[in-house]
């Protein structure tokens, strides 16, 4: 939109006529830039109008429907009318647990750290184990396969029972959930040392230290970022439902004391909020194994 | 026997796998004084690789043993540095970390901090690549993380340098290059070298002497040809030269005439 403004007007203003040099060269200079706004304006267009405007024609049928079955699932605009306030204000605290969005997620966020950070190290250190060592992948493997498929919730009566407390099972649920893909990339990425890379340690004669830093880890890195990236989707999974059931706040608490409460509106914006929190983490995670592992994986 | 520099004494190499039992190398005899250009000479498949890993170490003998200046070689170590064939550069490293992380490796109780980093691109400068330390090796073509590759190898001062088909996988011209640039290194600095051909002209203006291998399995020395060509030897002086032409036609005889390899690994 700039650039026709700039194209058919080329005589500089005459205020700058008194500096020659600079005349010449900022009309120019300036169009280059305005050209670069607009294909950046074009690119960023491009990539934000296609889900904008499939989001609208889903609200639209959504709420065409919805209009139809006044029983049913509220339309937007009853969720806007209902939940504005938990929309737009996020921070509230109005002491217990009638807190805003913010704070919910928040209390389950530092959850999710505490429980993925154990996972995450004690999933590295296993998985080196049992990549790097025959006899250890033999012994272990077997109940690796077994455990991992057992879901999330299945592991929280077992975890109070054991724990005698909410927060800990909360916890534990999410470590026992996040430390399997961790376990297994990690063991996958261990054995997939390339050869050449392991004779290269060998002919330097590296210190078994030396060679876990200098070579297994780095070569293992982006190996061990998608275990970790696929942990903490499953974390974020586990946190939430093992929150519905544990209470006290937190996300998952929300949503299901909203239930109780005949809230679905709320339980709708919670739902939005939950994915774009995790949508965030998985990003995260992704973002900092692009940077850690940063030429690792090309050779 | 065993008075040479480096000594191979009657190596054979066994492997069993599954049951079954497949002798790659037999009788291998073969003496390289200091300071000579082997290489070693035959059709894919038939065992110089891995008579390669077993100087390097990397693989135990079955039979025989190889010795070193006067020393039995029973593990890998940087006193026979190996340029693999695919250069084996750690591509979290920048081409100088490469480098450097052998020259740490090898000189830390002998060479200071200072020391270690002029070392290393004493020995980049070597190759002509110091224009190019902080690349990745992902960032540099494959003629020069091979020229990388030779860098590491050499920073390491070893005893013997092993070269494992280093151009292989080079398009002819960059080949041309790397041949030449080692030809100089090996003039300055005196270095033995083993290497790993397939290349006929490779072997035979790279070399003092070529060893031929017959087809495995069992594959053994075949013949060992002397290359009488005086040094410096020009690329362009020595291909017309009668030694030249000679040595390359009884290699060339003894590949396909004496050992054929083509029917016997298409049959």
């Amino acid at each position: 939109m700039a650039l026709p403004a700039y194209s058919t007007d080329p005589d500089p203003p005459p205020a700058a006529v008194a500096a020659p040099a600079s005349v010449v060269a900022m009309p120019r200079r300036r169009r280059t830039s305005a050209a670069r706004l607009a294909v950046g304006v074009r690119e960023l267009a491009g990539l934000i109008l296609p889900p904008v405007v499939t989001i609208g024609v889903l609200m639209f049928i959504w709420e065409a429907i919805a209009v139809g079955h006044p029983g049913g699932l509220p339309a937007p605009s009853m969720i806007w009318m209902d939940s504005r306030e938990l929309i737009l204000h996020p921070f509230f605290d109005r002491g217990g647990v009638d807190k805003g969005l913010f704070w919910h997620t928040l209390t389950s966020l530092k959850r999710v750290a505490i429980g993925f950070s154990l996972a995450a190290v004690v999933g590295v250190a296993l998985g080196v184990l049992v990549g790097g060592s025959r006899l250890a992948h033999r012994g272990l493997d077997p109940i690796f396969q077994v455990l991992r498929t057992v879901p999330p919730l299945a592991w929280l009566p077992i975890s109070l029972a054991a724990l005698q407390q909410a927060n800990p099972s909360a916890l534990f649920v999410i470590f026992i959930t996040a430390i399997w893909p961790v376990i297994i990339n990690t063991a996958v990425g261990v054995r997939n040392v390339p050869q050449d890379y392991r004779n290269v340690g060998r002919v330097l004669r590296l210190s078994p230290a030396a060679y876990f830093f200098k070579i297994l880890l780095p070569a293992a890195t982006p190996y061990i970022f998608t275990g970790l990236r696929i942990g903490v989707g499953m974390s974020w999974l586990a946190i939430i439902a093992s929150e519905m059931l544990l209470g006290g706040v937190g996300m998952g608490f929300f949503i299901w004391d909203q239930y109780n409460a005949s809230r679905i509106s709320d339980i709708i914006v919670a739902l939005t909020w939950v994915g774009l929190v995790g949508f965030a983490l998985d990003r995260l995670v992704g973002l900092i194994g692009r940077i850690i592992s940063r030429g690792a994986s090309a050779s | 026997m065993g008075k040479s520099y480096l000594s191979i004494e009657n190596v054979g190499v066994t492997f069993t796998g599954r049951g079954v039992v497949s002798e790659v190398l037999r009788n291998i005899d073969l003496q390289v004084d200091k300071g000579e250009f082997v290489s070693i000479i035959g059709h894919s498949g038939c065992g110089k690789s891995t008579l390669l890993n077993v100087v390097a170490g990397l693989l135990p003998v079955t039979t025989g043993a190889v010795i070193l200046d006067k020393t039995a070689v029973e593990a890998p170590g940087p006193e026979r540095a190996v340029v693999f064939q695919n250069h084996s550069l750690l591509p979290w490293l920048s081409v100088y970390e490469n480098v450097r992380l052998a020259v740490d490796q090898v000189f830390r109780g002998t060479k200071s901090r200072a020391e270690r980093h002029e070392w290393t691109l004493h020995n980049l400068a070597l190759v002509q690549m110091t224009h190019a330390k902080d690349k990745r090796p992902a960032e540099i073509s494959g003629g020069m993380k091979q020229r990388v590759g030779i860098a590491r190898a050499l920073a390491m001062e070893p005893k013997v340098l092993l070269l494992d088909e280093p151009f292989g996988a080079l398009d002819a011209l960059t080949r041309a290059n790397l041949q030449d640039s080692v030809m100089d290194i090996h003039a300055k600095l005196g270095n033995t070298v083993l290497m790993i051909t397939h290349d006929v002209d490779e072997a035979v203006l790279l070399s003092d002497r070529i060893v031929m291998m017959t087809n495995g399995p069992s594959a053994t020395i075949g013949e060992v040809l002397k290359v009488a060509l005086p040094r410096p030897r020009r690329r362009l002086e020595v291909d017309v030269a009668p030694a030249y032409v000679a040595a390359r036609h009884a290699v060339v005889e003894f590949l396909y005439d004496r050992a054929p390899g083509v029917r016997a690994a298409a049959a």
